[in-house]
């Protein structure tokens, strides 16, 4: 009995259908979602854009930040935050569901679908909810005139390279663990927390002490947000730095997916 | 006879258009077993709820210790040891701080508790499980834990609420030796089921529940001398083929019931009527004698099979 | 000898309250002992990586910052509405997620109910923990702002017991808006209310860079409220307009008992 199961194509096609089985549940939090990726950045924007941003010009104008505005010189930053941690929410609670909470992947995985097709389905859906996000945020920009259209088109693919090299890691690692219970409080606020706040966000990297600055080296935030600065703004970053920050993000993102597909294989097959 | 210790008078619970409890009236005397058998949805329950003071009633008179439990929840309460359907147990703490923090909970003195910890391990057979943390812990010993803990404060009255639902047939045993040692030392269990072997083994006397109302009472085997014959044959004769003998069957016993997938048929006497169909070449493909059992009394009252 | 039974029965309690709110102290700190560790020191972390970040990285652009009569440096601006945001922060947490969780998740509470327990035990006895771990984090943090240096003067430990109510407030208004959610859809909600009071609430910069409009929306935000008493009494500037902060958070709390306890 075969009830017309065409194997060759689910084998070509299985990660688009659990992508597109995660953005209909994703669906259901399109509220919050849409609150937090627009709002969210938007307030730290005028709040800290805005309102430090009076402080800054009366303290040392645009010497500290290349000559470009307060509120421009953040704005790729939080473009590239807004790209990470949606991507971030939609890699790590589906995966820890899927593998723990409800299991969800290994019913998957009983039919044709592979681990690898699901880690990837799991990660284009998150892709998703960031190109979503970013191009909402890029138009605000464009309407509060923060950014002139043109080249700065770049802010939106640059964003979500740096949230797509983030989530990769964190698909890996949310698959990787088996007590999840204070993996949420360690993310939040010893990872995501300081990756906000020592990433050259709110003002430039050097500004900081040298030993707080390896925070930013290591952080896809920081190196998103120097391109982006570059794309948008030409904030006299060298060529060379260009292509180490290029170079980082990918192997990042190709690193994440490897480990992350091996990962669900591997955890699948237990 | 001396008072009762629950007394349920008229009992009736609505939600919105829907009643739960239809005007039920039982009496539980000190020392019993007393059971309520009933399907899911039967409104057992929902008594329950109201027995253990945590759900008002919409009419009738409910006493505990001569107490309504509405106006006196905290005081009926510090009575009770409850042992919910579904495993409440903290899952932050170890199984033996479960057992401290809901006896600080009764405000028992923390003396008292230490030592009553050490009884209440060796009651629910969980001594080399005492620093564990109750995530870790299988489902029978989890439904240990549980009874253990409502024992903390030494109630008079022990209510569970479907106490083997979801666990395998020898954690079952290993629950229902458990729950024997309390009654024989007397401590009143008032417990839902809708199982009938455990309503057979752990009751005195029961009521059978069906849509919020009680459909006989009595112990089980009166119950099954009053509404069921001594003996039952089962037969099978496939799916489609049951119902075309059923006319023919039904005239060899004093009464039948047909099942979708069999045959039940009440008689004195199994293996005489056995014969009486083979005689009658009707052939069945499978065929049991059994004696009757409460799930028969169901199906006499009802209409229905108790698990469905 | 007296049974277990007469010491339960013999506790004076009614149908809301069995006089027992510590109980709920003791099972905190049984549950913080093994694994709830890990939020509390974390939340700590929070506060004092934004004193980092913003007082030393914002500091070079800022420069001094005049609020009211006094201009001062911008780090030590920040540090009382800080101290103030993390005493929220921790309230909002423990009296939020969660009282959540208990509720509708782990069904604590529920358990907690079908013993002699009353409501109103519960409700004191998890905001007097959201309470403590707040004064925590309050004692923590200025002990890292006194080692930097950042500590005006010997009043600043008056701030302590400003900061406290600050978590008060929030912990009851926190408890009483979870205690009508249902579903984590609606949770999610509080995060996006909490951060632009956060971030408008003046703890990062004077609400005086607003136009006049925005000024007084903000100055209706409880949070600024609780960030100016803070600062008031980290710098000693105690007057009347104190007066009123502290009328005003303990207003706003105790309606919301009310609220959440008589419905």
């Amino acid at each position: 009995m075969n009830a017309g199961i065409d194997v060759p194509t689910i084998q070509r096609f299985g990660a688009l259908y659990i992508a597109s089985a995660r953005l209909k549940s994703m669906s259901k939090w399109r509220t919050i979602i849409a609150a937090v990726d627009i709002g969210n950045p938007l307030f730290y924007l005028i709040a800290v854009g805005i309102g430090i941003g009076v402080l800054v010009e009366q303290g040392s104008g645009t010497s500290g930040t290349n000559g470009i505005k307060y509120i421009a010189f953040i704005a790729p930053a939080l473009l590239a935050n807004t790209a990470i941690t949606g991507i971030m929410d939609e890699t790590v609670f589906p995966t820890i569901e899927g593998f723990k909470w409800r299991k969800l992947f290994f019913a998957q995985n009983s039919t044709p679908i592979t681990g690898r097709q699901i880690a990837i389905g799991v990660y284009l859906a998150a892709l998703c909810r960031a190109i979503f996000s970013v191009s909402v945020y890029y138009i605000l920009l464009l309407a509060f005139d923060v950014v002139n259209f043109g080249i700065s088109i770049l802010l939106m693919p640059i964003a979500v390279l740096g949230g797509g090299g983030f989530g990769a890691l964190m698909l890996f690692a949310a698959a990787k663990i088996e007590k999840e219970d204070q993996f949420f409080n360690i993310l939040g606020r010893l990872v995501i927390m300081p990756m906000f706040l020592f990433s050259g966000t709110f003002f430039p990297l050097t500004s900081m002490p040298i030993y707080l600055q390896p925070i930013g080296w290591i952080s896809p935030l920081w190196h998103a947000t120097e391109l982006g600065r570059e794309a948008a703004f030409d904030y006299g970053i060298s060529s060379t730095m260009v292509i180490v920050h290029l170079t980082f993000l990918i192997t990042m993102l190709v690193t994440g997916l490897t480990l992350a597909t091996r990962q669900f294989e591997k955890r699948l097959a237990k | 006879m001396s008072k009762p210790l629950i007394s349920v008078r008229g009992l009736t619970k609505k939600f919105g258009d829907f009643t739960a409890v239809a005007g039920i009236d039982f009496d539980v005397a000190k020392g019993e077993s007393f059971g309520l058998l009933g399907p899911n949805g039967a409104g057992k329950s929902t008594t329950m709820r109201i027995l253990a003071a945590t759900s008002t009633r919409t009419s009738g008179t409910v006493e505990i210790l001569d107490k309504d439990p509405e106006q006196f929840g905290p005081l009926v309460r510090a009575h009770l040891g409850v042992v919910p359907q579904q495993d409440n147990l903290d899952g932050e703490l170890t199984v033996s701080e479960n057992l401290y923090i809901y006896g600080r909970y009764f405000g028992l003195s923390k003396k008292f508790i230490k030592g009553k910890i050490e009884e209440l391990l060796e009651f629910a057979q969980l001594e080399e499980k005492r620093d564990v943390k109750v995530e870790a812990l299988s489902g029978g010993m989890k439904r240990r834990l549980t009874i253990a803990r409502g024992l903390v404060s030494e109630p008079d009255i022990l209510l569970l609420d479907e106490p083997t639902t979801g666990l395998d047939p020898q954690a079952r045993h290993i629950l229902w030796d458990r729950l024997f040692r309390l009654k024989e030392q007397g401590v009143t269990l008032v417990l839902t089921t809708h199982f009938m072997d455990e309503a057979e083994q752990l009751c005195d006397r029961l009521v059978v529940m069906d849509n919020g109302a009680i459909m006989a009472e009595g112990s089980p085997s009166g119950l099954i001398k009053q509404y069921s014959s001594k003996e039952v044959l089962e037969v099978r004769f496939g799916s489609d083929r049951n119902k075309e003998v059923a006319p023919q069957l039904a005239t060899m016993c004093e009464r039948m019931e047909t099942l979708p997938d069999r045959v039940l048929m009440y008689t004195e006497d199994g293996e005489a009527l056995l014969e009486q169909i083979m005689q009658a070449k009707l052939h069945p493909t499978t065929s049991l004698v059994r004696r009757s059992s409460l799930e028969d009394v169901f199906l006499r009252l009802t209409g229905r099979t108790l698990i469905e | 000898m007296k049974t277990a039974v007469q010491i339960a029965e013999s506790r004076k309690s009614s149908a809301m309250y069995a006089g027992r709110p510590w109980v709920l102290l003791e099972r905190g700190w049984i549950a913080f002992r093994s694994t709830n560790w890990v939020p509390v020191v974390t939340g700590f972390v929070e506060p004092v990586l934004f004193l980092l970040a913003f007082g030393y990285g914002m500091g070079n652009l800022v420069g001094d910052v005049t609020t009211g009569s006094k201009t001062i440096d911008y780090t030590l601006f920040i540090a009382p509405g800080l101290l103030a945001n993390s005493a929220m922060n921790g309230a909002i947490y423990d009296s939020t997620w969660n009282v959540f969780w208990k509720l509708n998740e782990s069904k604590l509470y529920k358990t907690m109910l079908s013993t002699p327990l009353g409501p109103l035990d519960i409700a004191l006895g998890e905001i007097t923990w959201a309470l403590i771990r707040g004064l925590v984090y309050s004692l923590g943090f200025l002990t890292v702002v006194t080692a930097l240096g950042l500590t005006p003067s010997f009043w600043a430990i008056l701030a302590i017991p400003a900061a406290s109510l600050v978590a008060f407030g929030f912990a009851s208004f926190g408890m009483a808006i979870t205690s009508f959610f249902k579903t984590y859809q609606q949770m999610g909600f509080i995060n996006i209310v909490l951060l632009p009071m956060t971030l408008f609430s003046g703890s990062l910069y004077p609400i005086s860079v607003y136009p006049d409009w925005l000024e007084k929306l903000i100055m209706a935000l409880p949070l600024w409220h609780g960030i100016e008493m803070v600062r008031a009494f980290w710098f000693g500037d105690l007057n009347s307009g104190v007066l009123i902060h502290i009328a005003t958070g303990l207003f706003v709390t105790s309606r919301r008992l009310r609220a959440l306890f008589l419905r």
